[in-house]
């Protein structure tokens, strides 16, 4: 039946494109709940995208690939949290010059790299029993890497601990109100630094999917606005990591689904719809008070002094 | 904190000559950092650096080459100051040059009028499709608050997909046989240069103008006085009466004209055709950004840095080409004078001088 190759089609691919998606905004939740806007997430994907893919084909293990995005994506990231907590630089410019930054370097340091195959990609994987359910079985447990499921379960914990625990509350407060969470002896420029660079190793390991699974192999530029598509998914899920996992999954069903526009839609027009659905979601959580309600964190893009302003 | 031989106060004025020194100093600091990457390739900075300057400096075509990525770089700069002034962060004056271009070429392939019209009317067009581009994210962000670095980001995809859309369809020369371009443009519609170089001088008066006009705009009028406080006080704008509204309309307005304007000048200029996107523009528009921040927003000083930019853009294309190095090299170039730049700021908000007896 028709149908259901189509519904089991969009499913799957909803994972295989939200992950890397999800994985970034994820991060970038926690970055913005500390008051630090990042918007150098293109260029620590990139990175993280390149220094996968080369670990990847020199070890033969794609898992150590991804270890080693993680901490380029990581450290990546220190650069823009030193100019904009450190120098207090301007968190919107910062951000463009990461990106302009990994995407250069990336490009210059992978010419060597292009087109080759990747001898080992990251494992795709049957679930037993769960993959025969007709349907959800195929469409969710068949051939997946174990970084989706992965990266499905960071989303509770990752929720847990930002509106649950101790931790969450030290980095809220430091996003909405920098200098009372100081008066408790919150340590704001350390949790600041926490929180950006567990963007940066969430990014690099988006990007690390992208090269060593989703498609194995490195091209220069190879992320193509993924990192811009996070940055609007961040305000779309407001700031929460449940709703940040619903709009990576919807954008990339959307995403799936617009290809059913070819047979009445040119190839380049149809390429354009992602970004322009980037948009269209923050038209959609713009409506009504919703956004008021449930704003974005107070300080963020505010750099804190203590004793200033 | 800092150290007792560190004396750090809080400036109260900025004298011109701080601004000017931190920001020279912050290059010289950056071209260092840059020198790293081409020891790893083997190459002696000095001499690279040198090769950049006597590349893009040293010869006749160096230094038509140098203008003539200086004139985008310019018209999108000042814009990119203005808009910045108003703290509206236009990140597209790369897609609002290629809708320029778009406007420009429909208007001399498909539109018949008298000669002497065509170019005047394609600057008209030029202007209008790019702030036309650039008023959609102006609407977005006044009227449902949408972010606008993100609505300006992706609209340069979006624009860079359409252009692509048209050279390989509608839009494709029937004499331009397999190749995605359209076919050239009458020569009623090409601008003239300056004979033996790719300078389209027309356009850089353009540019020259509208920095002037600019800076008299922003710095001499009751608006330019608004668009200040706008961005540098939203709160006082919205007691004082300022409409925000109409003032983020005003600096996108022009800010997507002249960033239009510029691709009229490179599809009527240089390339005389509509091409692919990445052959049109090398990504002015990005680079622009920092042509803007280097000149604090000044559209004057723009005319300066649009010129640096433009010798290192040219001077990139040297090295790429003598020493074997990848062109990417100057994205890294670039990032890395921008993360300089704005970590150089804190020393315009800081005197910094070291204290050689203790207090």
């Amino acid at each position: 039946m028709e149908w259901q190759s189509w519904v089991i089609s969009t499913g799957s691919f909803m994972l295989a494109y939200g992950t890397p998606l999800l994985l970034a905004t994820l991060g970038e939740i926690y970055a913005e709940r500390a008051g630090v806007l990042n918007l150098g997430i293109e260029g620590m994907m990139i990175m993280g995208a390149y220094s996968a893919f080369v670990t990847a084909y020199v070890t033969q293990n794609p898992w150590i690939g991804l270890v080693v995005a993680a901490s380029v994506g990581a450290g990546f990231s220190l650069i823009h949290a030193f100019a904009s907590i450190t120098l207090r630089a301007n968190q919107v410019v910062s951000g463009l010059a990461l990106t302009l930054l990994g995407l250069g370097l990336s490009g210059v340091l992978g010419r060597a790299w292009g087109g080759l195959p990747l001898p080992q990609t990251l494992p795709e994987i049957t679930v037993p029993g769960l993959s025969r359910i007709p349907i959800l079985g195929p469409m969710l447990f068949d051939g997946h890497s174990l970084l989706i499921y992965l990266t499905l379960l960071l989303v509770p914990v990752m929720w847990f601990i930002l509106f649950k625990t101790r931790i969450g509350i030290t980095i809220r407060a430091v996003g909405e109100d920098p200098a009372t969470a100081d008066s408790l002896g919150i340590h704001v420029r350390l949790v600041r630094y926490a929180c950006v660079a567990v963007g940066g190793l969430l990014s690099g390991v988006a990007g690390g999917y992208l090269s060593v699974a989703y498609r194995p192999a490195w091209t220069e530029g190879m992320t193509a606005g993924m990192g811009w598509i996070v940055v609007a998914l961040t305000i779309f899920a407001f700031w929460n990591p449940i709703y940040g996992m619903i709009g990576a999954l919807l954008f990339a069903a959307l995403y799936h689904l617009s290809f059913r526009l070819q047979p009445w839609l040119a190839p380049e027009l149809l390429r354009a719809l992602p970004y322009l659905f980037a948009i269209l979601v923050l038209v959609f959580v713009s409506r009504g008070t919703l956004q008021r309600r449930m704003g974005a964190p107070a300080a963020l893009t505010i750099p804190y002094a203590r004793g200033e302003e | 904190m800092a150290p007792h031989w560190l004396r750090v106060e809080r400036r109260t004025t900025l004298p011109p000559r701080v601004v000017f020194g931190v920001s020279f100093a912050a290059i010289v600091a950056a071209l260092l950092a840059a020198g790293i990457f081409f020891k790893a390739y083997g190459v002696s900075p000095l001499r690279a650096y040198q090769l950049i300057v006597t590349g893009a400096l040293g010869s006749k075509v160096g230094l038509a080459e140098t203008v003539r990525r200086t004139i985008p770089l310019l018209l999108c700069g000042v814009g990119l100051t203005v808009a910045f002034r108003a703290l509206f962060w236009n990140i597209g004056a790369e897609g609002q040059l290629l809708v320029g271009a778009m406007a420009a070429a429909g208007v001399a392939l498909f539109v018949p009028m008298p000669d002497l019209l065509r170019l005047p009317a394609m600057f008209v067009a030029g202007f209008a499709g790019g702030a036309f581009w650039a008023l959609i994210p102006a609407m977005l962000k006044v009227r449902l608050g949408i972010n606008d670095v993100i609505s300006t980001l992706m609209l340069n995809y979006v624009a860079a997909f359409v252009m692509q859309y048209l050279i390989q369809g509608p839009w494709k020369g029937p004499t331009a046989r397999g190749f995605a371009y359209t076919d050239k443009f009458p020569a009623s519609a090409t601008l003239a240069r300056i004979p033996g170089t790719p300078i389209h001088w027309p356009t850089l008066i353009l540019g020259v103008l509208a920095a002037v006009l600019a800076y008299i705009w922003v710095t001499r009028t009751r608006q330019g006085f608004e668009i200040r406080v706008v961005g540098e006080n939203p709160d006082a704008a919205r007691y004082a009466g300022i409409s925000q509204g109409k003032v983020i309309l005003a600096v996108m307005l022009v800010s997507g004209g002249l960033a239009g304007v510029a691709g009229v000048g490179e599809a009527a200029g240089i390339h005389r055709m509509l091409l692919a996107p990445s052959k049109l523009s090398f990504g002015y528009g990005y680079t622009a950004i920092i042509v803007a921040w280097l000149a604090r927003r000044n559209p004057l000083a723009v005319i300066g840095t649009a010129l640096l930019f433009g010798v290192i853009m040219a001077g990139g294309d040297v090295i790429k080409v003598s020493l074997g190095l990848p062109f990417q090299l100057v994205n890294v170039f670039n990032g890395l004078i921008l993360f300089f730049l704005i970590g150089s700021e804190i020393f315009m908000r800081y005197k910094v001088s070291i204290r050689w007896r203790r207090a």
